[in-house]
């Protein structure tokens, strides 16, 4: 499998839009889409059929910039690979429920691609400074996506997002120069993760470079207490920009917390850890009740989004195989779900107006399709068994209850106990918006779902489903990965 | 004979060509304007073009004058601004009533400049600076009507004039402390800086602060760029601050070189002073030129970082810089330039929902803004980043802190342009007109150059093979 497809779709895709009328640029985004979820899963199907799974797999090393070390090195393991297709759905999903967008269509959809382009890339890279420069791509789309097309107040939403993700990869970016000098010390000047995890640095080095990567990319997956761009950004964003940012730019920052500073610096994750497991339960409970006082359904799903992501963090700063397994599966199921139920709150709103859940009500009677759909949603939010959430979860729980010394386990069942919080405020939501009787007189004359916004929303149920039921043979190739990069150097 | 031609092509080409601009001043002042703008234009890119003919390598005026592969590049990139400048103001100079003055002038600033990098000993050096540095004062008052612009020249003209005393004074204890003006006698007396030595040095380097705008020596640039012609404000921004920076690296890496620990710890402290009062101002600033002033300030600031690492690649990175720099600044100023041309309208409000009525042009002004602030897929990504990885390669942490936040910073401001051309509403927008060919020529050439530049590694390991360290 050549890697430099999943570029090239993207740009291609791009080019297409480019040249396309404002109509036919959908139809372009879509079938972009379609061709690169096909890829993925093509990928995900060779992958597993290869002997030593779990290793970086397709490998391709370039020189780009000979004179610094520059390498065009892309490469996937499992998490990759599963980070990948979770993309590629939300892209999908995204692209059919802004079919109808009628504001600068091709303009939107360029820059929706783009900022799916970015990820992708980023993904893919193997290289420190081919993936920075993929993590900086989304700078542009994410600000005009939500500047133009957003509600609300959506300029300063717009700039405080790139802000403040700016000051992240900042972090970033120090962190990875760091790392580029203490390799030139050490003789082999690089900006590549394997050649970097092979550097053997000293503690000191590794405390120092640790909270910059770390909190760099953290502040990307709307970490306590560098949550606050993302209640404003989500619930300003327009639909698929909400989708996309909820459910793949955070984990853009999920994947580098691991895959980049946990793994490259494994001793300062352990001495960190508890610092960073106290900040992640703080913002898995802050995240839950800041919910719970949420009236516009919207900012209630941009809110539980940082309780959610709270889990991701967690897992990784259990720093045992199986919790951070659950941590990338968390990764996809919330970024599943979290489209899901952006997705449906998009649609909803678009009818009815209001975003307010007391405003609403009995609505299921009049939209029985977006009311099951928004109820699979909030299920798989709080944890049913059988959907994505649970399964997740779950592992992060089991992962993180290995540790056998109080903190950790006191930890977990605080975080744990966010559980609860969230099937109040999903059940509330649910019941308020859906339930009841029909509060206003022009809902009764709304409409269903339309085709897109039905083929969008199965696609993420269907993704749903199958993870929760058929959970082993994604855990277990994540698994094996976790295991390779944690384990043996 | 031949080979004394082809040393001193450009000097010899920059003035053939005054010497045919007074020719055809006194002789045929019949000749329309557009027939001779042409022939000016025509006559730069054959400049551009002769000099990748053969590179001799060699001495001239016993070491006076220098010439190899990186000086012809230098001069290379100058030209080639230079040139994309003068397209750019082709609509203004045709118009103008002094238009053949105008490249008078502006081929003796480039004689100076030839002239100023090639120097091999200080008083050749200081030579070209001054013959570079009159001529553009009176270029800064190009616009005859206007008293903004005979106020910015008064200041530049002031401010050029002190700092050369400065920097003059400091050659004169250089000469006083080492006997010689020969840039390689120099070099080897100053190994280890006594006293007077430090403040030869010190004069020297605030002369050049002055010529580069590092802050605290910055006070002049704003106002002249305010004032000046759109398209001298450009020359001023890119290629005097190319020439002089230039010839400062040659002269911190070559003569001062083995003294690095001497002045590293000045040249990164004036980097982050500079990057970040730079960054601050242009918050501020409501009129684009202003603003384009500051944000210069604060790229000169990450050009520091390069000038301090004092690498092979550092001093390539800097090449680089200014060479996608070149685009990026002479992109934005040629939308400003043909827009205040067509409405006389230079501030940001102005820009308000230009995308509406101007789509390429606020697609170019973006995409020349995102260059310099350093976001990919643009060039300038790229150009800063190797900066700061060559910061990172001599472990300078602090300075790559500072620059990080800047660089955040910085995107706040280029983003608020962009938010007013792409956002924001306007009552008044800015009408829908066709640009003229010249700058259509301009604007395609510069994002061409910062969309691909990038991408492709040849320019680079060109300009690293050329390029030296200490």
């Amino acid at each position: 499998m050549n890697l430099n497809v999943l570029i090239l779709i993207p740009a291609l895709t791009l080019l297409g839009i480019l040249l396309a009328n404002a109509k036919m640029a959908r139809v372009v985004a879509l079938a972009g889409s379609f061709a690169q979820l096909g890829a993925g899963l093509f990928m995900l199907f060779v992958y597993r059929g290869l002997n030593d799974a779990g290793h970086l797999a397709f490998e391709e090393n370039h020189v780009w910039f000979a004179q610094w070390n520059i390498n065009y090195h892309i490469g996937v393991d499992a998490i990759s690979i599963a980070m990948i297709l979770l993309t590629s759905v939300v892209l999908v999903a995204g692209v059919l429920v802004s079919w109808n967008v009628e504001k600068q269509s091709k303009e939107f959809f360029f820059l929706l691609v783009m900022l799916a382009a970015g990820a992708f890339g980023f993904f893919i890279s193997v290289d420190l400074f081919t993936q920075f420069f993929f993590f900086e791509l989304a700078v542009i789309p994410k600000f005009l996506l939500i500047a133009i097309w957003g509600s609300g107040k959506k300029e300063y939403a717009a700039m405080k997002l790139v802000l403040m993700l700016m000051g992240g990869s900042a972090l970033v970016l120090i962190g990875i120069l760091g790392f580029y000098f203490y390799s030139i010390q050490a003789g082999t000047p690089s900006f590549d993760l394997v050649t970097l995890s092979h550097l053997n640095l000293t503690q000191e080095q590794q405390l120092f470079l640790f909270p910059m990567l770390f909190a760099g990319f953290a502040v990307l997956s709307a970490m306590f207490p560098f949550h606050t761009w993302a209640p404003d950004g989500h619930s300003s964003a327009p639909t698929a920009a909400s989708m996309f940012l909820a459910g793949i730019s955070m984990k853009l920052g999920g994947y580098g917390c691991l895959r980049v500073a946990t793994y490259l610096l494994p001793d300062a994750a352990h001495a960190y850890s508890p610092y960073i497991i106290t900040l992640a339960c703080i913002g898995i409970l802050y995240g839950a009740f800041v919910t719970l006082r949420q009236q516009d359904i919207k900012l209630m799903n941009a809110y539980s989004s940082v309780s959610h992501c709270g889990f991701v963090v967690l897992g990784i700063a259990m720093l045992t195989k199986t919790a951070m397994t659950g941590a990338v599966l968390q990764m996809i199921s919330h970024g599943i779900m979290t489209a899901l139920f952006f997705a449906v709150i998009g649609m909803i709103y678009e009818r009815s107006h209001t975003r307010i859940g007391s405003e609403m009500g009995g609505l299921f009677k009049v939209m029985p399709f977006l009311g099951s759909v928004f109820i699979i949603a909030g299920l798989t939010s709080l944890g049913l068994p059988g959907f994505s959430g649970f399964v997740a979860e779950m592992t992060v729980f089991v992962g993180s209850f290995q540790h056998t010394d109080v903190f950790h386990r006191a930890a977990t069942l605080v975080a744990t106990a966010s559980i609860v919080v969230t099937a109040v405020y999903i059940l509330r939501a649910v019941g308020i918006t859906l339930w009841g009787p029909i509060r206003k007189a022009e809902f009764e004359k709304l409409s269903d779902a339309r085709w897109n916004e039905k083929l969008a929303a199965g696609i993420l149920v269907v993704s749903i489903v199958i993870m929760g039921t058929m959970p082993f043979w994604l855990s277990d190739m994540i698994g094996r990965t976790t295991e390779i990069l944690f384990t043996v150097k | 004979m031949m080979n004394y031609l082809s040393m001193l092509r450009f000097e010899f080409l920059a003035l053939a060509a005054v010497v045919l601009l007074l020719l055809i001043k006194v002789f045929s002042e019949k000749t329309s304007s557009s027939l001779i703008l042409n022939f000016v234009n025509a006559f730069l890119v054959a400049i551009l073009g002769v000099s990748f003919v053969g590179c001799p390598q060699g001495t001239f005026f016993g070491g006076m004058f220098l010439n190899d592969g990186t000086l012809m590049l230098e001069k290379r990139v100058i030209t080639f601004a230079a040139l994309l400048i003068s397209l750019q103001g082709y609509t203004w100079l045709k118009e103008h009533s002094a238009y053949v003055e105008f490249y008078l002038l502006l081929f003796s600033v480039l004689i100076g400049m030839y002239f100023m990098i090639s120097s091999g000993n200080f008083l050749m050096f200081y030579l070209g600076l001054e013959m570079a540095t009159i001529p553009l004062a009176a270029l800064a008052a190009f616009d005859f009507g206007r008293v903004r612009s005979a106020e910015g020249a008064g200041k530049m003209i002031l401010s050029s004039a002190f700092s050369s005393a400065i920097l003059l004074f400091g050659l004169s204890l250089i000469y006083g402390s080492s006997g010689s003006l020969d840039f390689q006698a120099v070099s080897d007396n100053f190994s280890s800086f006594n006293l007077l030595q430090l403040l030869a040095f010190s004069f020297l380097f605030a002369g050049f602060a002055f010529k580069i705008s590092i802050v605290p020596f910055h006070l002049w640039t704003a106002d002249t760029y305010e004032g000046s012609p759109v398209a001298v404000t450009a020359f001023l921004s890119v290629v005097s601050k190319g020439a002089a920076v230039f010839i400062f690296i040659t002269l911190l890496y070559k003569v001062f070189g083995s003294a690095y620990e001497k002045w590293l710890n000045a040249v990164i402290l004036l980097s982050a002073i500079t990057m970040t009062t730079g960054n601050l101002f242009a918050m501020r600033q409501t009129n684009l030129k202003r603003f384009f002033a500051f944000s210069s300030i604060t790229q000169a600031g990450y050009i520091l970082i390069g000038v301090a690492a004092a690498t092979q690649q550092a001093m390539a990175s800097v090449v680089y810089f200014f060479l996608i720099y070149i685009f990026s600044n002479v992109g934005a100023f040629t939308v400003i330039s043909v827009i205040s041309d067509r409405t006389g309208k230079d501030r940001v409000d102005d820009y308000k929902g230009l995308y509406k009525t101007n789509p390429k042009l606020s697609l170019v002004m973006m995409i020349a803004v995102l260059s310099l602030a350093g976001v990919p897929p643009t060039a300038g990504f790229f150009a800063k980043l190797f900066l700061l990885t060559s910061g990172a390669s001599k472990g300078m942490i602090v300075l790559l802190i500072i620059a990080s936040l800047n660089m955040v910073v910085s995107l706040y401001y280029y983003l608020r342009i962009v938010k007013a051309m792409f956002v924001d509403q306007n009552e008044t927008p800015i009408h829908n007109f066709q640009s003229d060919f010249a700058s259509r020529l301009v604007l395609v050439i510069c994002v061409a150059g910062i969309l691909l530049t990038g991408f492709f590694n040849t320019i680079f390991e060109y300009i690293n093979s050329l390029s030296f360290g200490i």
